[in-house]
């Protein structure tokens, strides 16, 4: 569900349902008791209850979150549109605690009726019976940096756009008017912009910037691994300014938007689809909304929740939705079709792992697509080893969930236990027992799905599905394997250098001792010694 | 010396030439061991077999290799100037050739001269290597004969003018003549009974000459005995401790040679030797006081049943052998004086001499 391109508000649910929805610990209804709240509660006290949630709770954090919902953003937009994108990211420190952030990118542009919404409106949700992978699950949009900004700083976001060459590039200022709590644009403009194209979001906030690995740095750095198809410029506040050159040329396949699988599907959003389908009958509902229900298999689950297959969705209690739930969950169904997850792919894995460190050896593996729970995903993993990774400590571990870097919460992710429970130690690297492996590996682990299971809405940490950590153990051993075979070849290597500087040790002597006993002349001697070790190094293994 | 210069660089050639033509070369040593020995009555010595072990330059014999050959070229040196290096000194030039490939200590330079000695089949002293041991020491009724090194004038000595003192073995016997009338050799493991017998002039009252061999005895002194034992024509006594060092050991490397230097063995045992004592019967017959046998001592009774052609030979010796095993207990040679200082010189000895037939052989 990306924010920008699918920007239909969300309907607001009647109380009681939004605080029974808070039980199911999944994304959506966090959204819901967001928007329940909203009714009651200013949008800056909401926000400011909530900023925690929404990865503005320390100014560290709130300076990442602010550029990775603009650039997450404008990598979407790009990508929909069928742009190469092009992204450039500047931060400036403007006081002590307070930072410009400017993210422009050479996407589609967006047009005056759409800015609002975009950035200003803090709430919005997607349509639920529609899955896609996308990046968009991350955080809660670029309106709630802008609104962060604006409640830190006092000042509006500013945004030019562009849709098209030839058309005039306008600069918004979008404020929230905290009295309608309605997103307002406040100042408009035609200006002159040299770009043919694109967006350009400015938001001051509060702020602070610091290097290391959760800092900005990473984040851009491993965005750009990621997404090989991106040429990323980045602008510190001290002044460095790094390019990341895209590697590959082409945008990455557009993804499939899929039906949901019934077998994925919580309570809470099953509810919702009853009220907002079209459809009339219950057997409609069934096969046209999600994938993988048959009119055999839709009427084999009414049967079995004592339901008519011509029961009106909407007239489905609450009790009923619960039996039909429970009837979903007892029906045996075909997997979900897998074609609508796009890996980065091995080579392009590779190539962009290859750019962003120097190592001695790399290597990277794709699973086929599996299921979880009714979702499709996919898994891939790579790996680089020696060269200039650091030896000592732990290894170096990316995570990313469809190509956006999941910089917090590592101890209580997924991709991390299962890095902890696979045995290094086969693979030659060594390993205290409960503990990351260490030594100079560096492991990116992507999983890609049209629905990423995070453990908690801070959306940073992969929920323990076995289906994932197996997939993640079999990718993870698949590369294991091949720096195992890279290490040991590095050290019969060096195995074979030692002994061959042993042996040269001698071949002076015994050439040497020959021509003292023999009196041969230096040049015999020569060649006694060049024979020598070719004689020798033959032998060595 | 021609014939061993001949040798060597007949095989630093072929080793040369094996280089040359891209094949690994090898030098072929006999093997140095009990295991490539016989013994044979009739001649009298541990003979070297046809055993050997052959080193072929690779990876893990390239230090020994270049070793023996460095040992092997300033053999040639000091063969060619006509001069000596001892056994240290040579390990200690090994120490100039440079740090790798130099020798951790002089045992590991100690092989590889034996074993370049056993390559060209001849005494270490032939290629210029003597060994630091001093020989043993003689008195008694012998006159030994010497030359000035530089006039060649003839040096009589005199073993029985020696005082409390004694004649030294020197390192090479070879030119060494002898007078004498005595009636047999007494050849001594420790210098302490020596002192005792010589102090008493017990070689006078038993006209024979007496030798002290200081443990295993040296090549110089087995030559020594040898010489004297068939110039003179006279039986040679061994007088040792009673255990399986002093039999297996002393006695048996005294008689017939060593199986680490085999090769040379012809020359350098003495195979008329017989044994004196202490045997496993006087003990019993003399009450002498005794030690346990360690665990050392049994492992070297069963290696020699096991693996010594002498002992192999001999049911006698292998009795003895079983019979102090099975006693466990051992004797030395100055436990006589638990009856009295001069009990083994007024009783032992000339009891023992009246039944010199019956001597182990």
């Amino acid at each position: 569900m990306t924010d920008q391109a699918d920007s239909s508000q969300l309907e607001l649910l009647p109380k009681e349902e939004a605080a029974r929805s808070r039980s199911s610990r999944n994304g959506r209804a966090t959204a819901q008791i967001m928007a329940s709240q909203q009714r009651e509660i200013s949008v800056s006290e909401f926000f400011s209850r909530n900023r925690h949630l929404l990865g503005f709770d320390n100014p560290r954090r709130a300076l990442l979150t602010g550029i990775k919902e603009a650039v997450d953003n404008s990598l979407d937009a790009c990508e929909e549109a069928g742009f190469l994108p092009e992204i450039k990211v500047d931060i400036k420190q403007i006081d002590e605690d307070r930072y410009l952030i400017r993210v422009e990118d050479n996407g589609p542009g967006i047009v005056k009726s759409q800015v609002p919404n975009i950035f200003g409106k803090l709430l919005y949700g997607s349509k639920f019976h529609r899955l896609k992978m996308s990046r968009g699950q991350q955080g809660i949009g670029i309106s709630a940096a802008s609104m962060y900004g604006q409640l830190t700083t006092g000042k509006p976001a500013q945004i030019i756009s562009r849709t098209k060459a030839g058309r005039a590039a306008h600069l918004y200022e979008i404020q929230i008017n905290t009295t309608r709590n309605k997103p307002e644009i406040v100042r408009e403009e035609a200006i002159e912009w040299d770009s043919p194209r694109g967006t350009v979001v400015e938001i001051e906030m509060e702020a602070r910037y610091l290097r290391g690995r959760q800092s900005v740095d990473e984040y851009l750095r491993q965005t750009a691994l990621a997404n090989p198809h991106l040429r990323l410029i980045y602008s510190a506040p001290d002044g460095r300014e790094t390019v990341y050159e895209n590697t590959a040329a082409e945008l990455p396949p557009e993804p499939l938007e899929v039906k949901p699988h019934p077998h994925g599907i919580e309570l809470g959003v099953l509810m919702k689809m009853l009220q907002a389908t079209q459809h009339r009958t219950l057997q409609g509902f069934m096969t046209q909304e999600f994938s993988r229900v048959s009119v055999r298999v839709a009427k084999e689950i009414c049967a079995r929740a004592e339901l008519s297959a011509n029961a009106r969705p909407r007239n489905i209690a609450r009790e009923e939705s619960d039996q039909l739930f429970k009837a979903i969950d007892q029906t045996k169904l075909m997997k979900p079709p897998t074609d609508c997850i796009v890996p980065i792919g091995e080579e392009l894995l590779l190539s962009s792992l290859k750019q962003s460190l120097n190592a001695a050896f790399y290597t990277s593996a794709t699973r086929p697509p599996a299921v979880y729970r009714g979702n499709p995903f996919q898994v891939e993993v790579a790996m680089a080893f020696g060269g200039d990774i650091e030896p000592e400590g732990a290894l170096s571990l990316m995570r990313f969930a469809n190509r956006v870097p999941l910089l917090y919460q590592q101890a209580a992710c997924a991709i991390t236990r299962t890095l902890i429970d696979t045995d290094w130690r086969n693979y030659r690297i060594s390993q205290s027992s409960g503990a990351l492996p260490s030594g100079p590996l560096a492991v990116v682990v992507h999983l890609a799905s049209v629905w990423v299971p995070f453990t908690s809405e801070s959306k940073e940490a992969i929920a323990h599905y076995p289906e994932i950590m197996k997939e993640i153990r079999l990718a993870l051993q698949e590369c294991g394997r091949r720096v195992a075979e890279h290490i040991g070849r590095q050290r019969r290597a060096a195995e074979a250098e030692r002994k061959k500087s042993y042996i040269q040790q001698y071949i002076g002597h015994i050439a040497e001792a020959l021509q003292e006993i023999n009196g041969d002349t230096p040049e015999a001697t020569r060649q006694v010694a060049d024979d020598l070790q070719i004689i020798l190094e033959r032998s060595r293994s | 010396m021609n014939r061993l210069l001949n040798q060597i660089e007949k095989e630093a050639r072929s080793i040369r030439d094996k280089i040359l033509k891209r094949q690994k070369p090898s030098m072929r040593f006999p093997l140095r061991n009990l295991s490539n020995v016989k013994f044979d009555a009739k001649t009298g010595f541990f003979e070297m077999g046809r055993k050997t072990k052959e080193r072929t330059l690779a990876v893990s014999t390239v230090k020994t290799f270049a070793q023996s050959l460095k040992m092997i070229a300033l053999s040639k040196n000091l063969i060619e100037t006509d001069d000596i290096a001892t056994k240290r000194e040579a390990y200690y030039v090994a120490k100039g050739w440079g740090e790798e490939v130099g020798f951790g200590d002089q045992t590991e330079s100690d092989t590889v001269l034996d074993d370049v000695e056993a390559l060209f089949l001849v005494n270490r002293e032939q290629l210029g290597f003597v060994p630091e041991e001093k020989g043993g020491e003689v008195a008694g009724n012998l006159m030994v004969v010497d030359h000035d090194r530089d006039s060649g004038e003839e040096i009589p000595i005199d073993c029985t003018r020696f005082g409390s003192g004694a004649y030294s073995i020197p390192i090479s016997v070879e030119d060494l003549r002898f007078e004498s009338d005595a009636s047999f050799v007494l050849a001594i493991e420790t210098a302490g009974m020596f002192q005792r017998l010589v102090k008493h002039n017990y070689w006078r009252e038993a006209n024979c000459i007496l030798i002290s061999m200081g443990g295993v005895p040296t090549r110089a002194t087995r030559r020594f005995i040898r010489r004297l034992a068939d110039g003179l024509d006279i039986p040679v006594y061994a007088f040792v401790d009673c255990d399986p060092y002093g039999i297996c050991n002393i006695y048996r490397t005294l008689k017939v040679g060593s199986g680490n230097a085999a090769h040379i063995n012809e020359f350098f045992c003495v195979p008329k030797a017989r044994f004196l004592g202490v045997t496993p019967d006087d003990i019993e017959n003399y009450g002498l006081p005794t030690h346990k046998l360690s665990e050392v001592d049994i492992k070297r009774i069963d290696d020699a049943l096991r693996n010594d052609p002498f002992v192999q030979h001999y049911k006698k010796w292998q009795d003895a052998l079983l019979q102090l095993k099975k006693s466990g207990y051992r004797a030395e040679q100055q436990a006589f004086a638990v009856h009295d200082l001069n009990h083994v010189i007024n009783t032992y000895l000339p009891e023992k001499l009246e039944q010199a037939g019956a001597f182990l052989p």
